[in-house]
């Protein structure tokens, strides 16, 4: 397995298993972490997985890192390396197909126009482009079970917006750059907001408290500002 | 028992994080400046890890409907029992009935207050951080309000020995404060505005060679757009020496990223796991204390230090902290 370690701050390391989203990289990622579940390492406190990443983050001070004088940086990145090198990469399972309805534009998604404009497209060709693909989840990431997916089309690409917003609502649906994804709680971010979903994303009190994980399939299905409310109110009653 | 008659700005439980569910995007949180809520702990003859309020800028009034052992640590807020005003990094024995304010802020911005047996905190996902945007841990997931009430566990064995001892000498006063307090090397890491020491971030060679040297060498004011989640600075826009859209990664505590603005932002307890700004630096664990204190308006200095001296001072810090414990036990064990 191709991959370079990298200090992050002084209590974690990056582990770089390459620099472009990709499916075999993914599958890197899956490899390590699903490792890192299995046989924790004493001194790590714990792991974030991300596109192209895993970093783990150690406790500098265990005494596995500082005995006999060592670097504790060196003599952890020392047993990553051991335990990677031993590493095969995971077969995949079938991944769960899950439909997430939006609304799009109007007051629930501000920067559709936006979006269409930075592309010379009109807003329902922008509509079309979205939700006609279907998606990989790639890591949940960033917000409590925020979806970080791949396969949008490079048609529909903003970058993110110059200023992050201070707050977005939960459901939001944004484009950043060549991805796309759903605000999972109200938080700020820098996303190009181009519409909303009425599902909950994150469930605390259910273990994992995430609806969705790595490796799911996402499409989108369009509603009405009607069929949104309507959702929304029903949600409500059942909680 | 605890009862707050007035909330201050903004005072949260706290403890010292969340961890092991980043992985699905649950951020860290717990204390802004752990080495504070650490110290506040371990005067009261608490574990260290214990929950502990964390008060911000406008501290609350708070009753004590029984005698308790309480110590501040942190900004200095102007701590006053009935109006007198009391030390900080002190163990200080409160009588009943007796009421903690506050007054200006007279140097940082948080403080600490830790009680003997803590407080009685339903744990949610291994810890008792008040998750604020998720409404989740800590006192019912939020910030606390006027008529709350604060149950606290039994004291340790250490905690009760520090409180009899005090207790000796409480006689009809309304409060007696320890003789004895945390060292002073550890509570002095925020006197003079020191620079605040980084390593270099990921993405630190993406920037042109001018903002490399303007980030070590102007200063960033701490705008009024900060809060738990990160502080947005403001100061010489910083640029990229060429115009990249990076993948998502994971970010830490003190991480320094830098959208297309050119304006940094510090990420703190309350940070996002991933994002997708270059990162130009990364705060050294051990003085994420002092930006934890820094209050909108105030100016910053950064330094560049290498990895093994960050980890170096981290260890020399944990090593001053286990000869605090080990002096309170053998005074009160």
């Amino acid at each position: 397995m191709d991959y370079q370690l990298h200090p992050f701050g002084d209590n974690g390391i990056m582990i770089e298993l390459g620099t472009a989203i990709s499916p075999d990289i993914q599958k890197r990622v899956r490899t390590i972490a699903s490792f890192l579940d299995q046989y924790p390492f004493v001194w790590m406190i714990e792991y974030i997985p991300a596109f192209t990443s895993v970093t783990v983050l150690y406790d500098i001070g265990h005494h596995e890192l500082v005995k006999d004088g060592c670097f504790p940086y060196e003599q952890a990145c020392e047993e990553l390396r051991e335990a990677i090198e031993g590493l095969s990469l995971e077969e995949g399972q079938l991944p769960r197909l899950i439909e997430i309805p939006v609304c799009y534009g109007g007051e629930l998604g501000p920067d559709l126009k936006f979006v269409a404009r930075h592309n010379g497209l009109s807003v329902e060709e922008v509509i079309r482009i979205h939700k006609t693909r279907t998606y990989n989840i790639h890591m949940i990431g960033f917000a409590p079970g925020f979806p970080y997916m791949g396969g949008m089309s490079e048609k529909i690409a903003t970058p993110r917006k110059e200023t992050p917003r201070l707050t977005i609502p939960a459901g939001s649906v944004g484009i950043a750059g060549k991805q796309t994804g759903i605000y999972s709680i109200e938080t700020p971010g820098g996303w190009q907001i181009i519409g909303r979903s009425p599902v909950q994303l994150f469930r605390p009190f259910n273990n994992p408290p995430s609806l969705l994980r790595a490796g799911d399939v996402i499409t989108f299905k369009e509603i009405t500002y009607q069929e949104y409310i309507e959702w929304e109110d029903r949600d409500d009653k059942n909680n | 028992m605890i009862k707050i008659i007035k909330p201050g700005l903004l005072t949260t439980v706290q403890d010292l994080g969340r961890y092991g569910f980043q992985k699905y995007g649950i951020i860290a949180s717990g204390a802004m400046d752990q080495l504070s809520h650490r110290i506040a702990n371990l005067l009261v003859g608490n574990d260290e890890s214990k929950p502990a309020l964390e008060i911000t800028l406008i501290g609350p009034v708070i009753e004590f409907t029984e005698t308790a052992l309480i110590s501040l640590a942190g900004g200095n807020l102007s701590p006053k029992i009935n109006g007198c005003a009391i030390d900080l990094w002190r163990p200080t024995l409160v009588s009943k009935g007796s009421t903690l304010s506050f007054g200006p802020c007279k140097t940082g911005c948080r403080a600490y207050l830790a009680i003997a047996g803590s407080f009685q905190i339903t744990t949610v996902m291994g810890s008792d951080s008040t998750y604020l945007r998720a409404g989740i841990g800590g006192f019912k997931g939020r910030a606390l309000k006027a008529g709350d009430v604060l149950r606290s566990e039994p004291m340790s064995k250490c905690s009760t020995r520090i409180f009899q001892r005090l207790s000796k000498r409480l006689a009809e006063r309304d409060y007696i404060e320890a003789t004895w307090m945390a060292d002073p090397i550890l509570s002095s890491c925020y006197m003079g505005k020191p620079p605040i020491r980084v390593i270099k971030g990921r993405q630190y060679h993406w920037f042109t060679e001018e903002s490399k040297q303007d980030f070590f060498q102007k200063e960033f004011m701490v705008t009024s757009q900060s809060d738990r989640m990160g502080y947005r600075l403001k100061g010489e826009p910083l640029a990229l020496a060429t115009a990249e859209e990076m993948v998502s990664e994971a970010v830490g505590n003190g991480s320094i990223q830098v959208p297309a603005e050119g304006n940094p932002i510090v990420l703190l307890a309350d940070r996002q796991t991933t994002g997708g700004y270059p990162k130009i630096a990364q705060i050294a664990t051990v003085d994420l204390p002092i930006i934890a204190q820094a209050k909108p308006g105030d100016k910053l200095q950064f330094k560049l230090i290498s990895l093994k001296e960050s980890q170096l001072m981290y260890l020399e810090r944990e090593e001053r902290i286990r000869q605090l414990k080990i002096g309170i036990s053998l005074l009160h064990g």
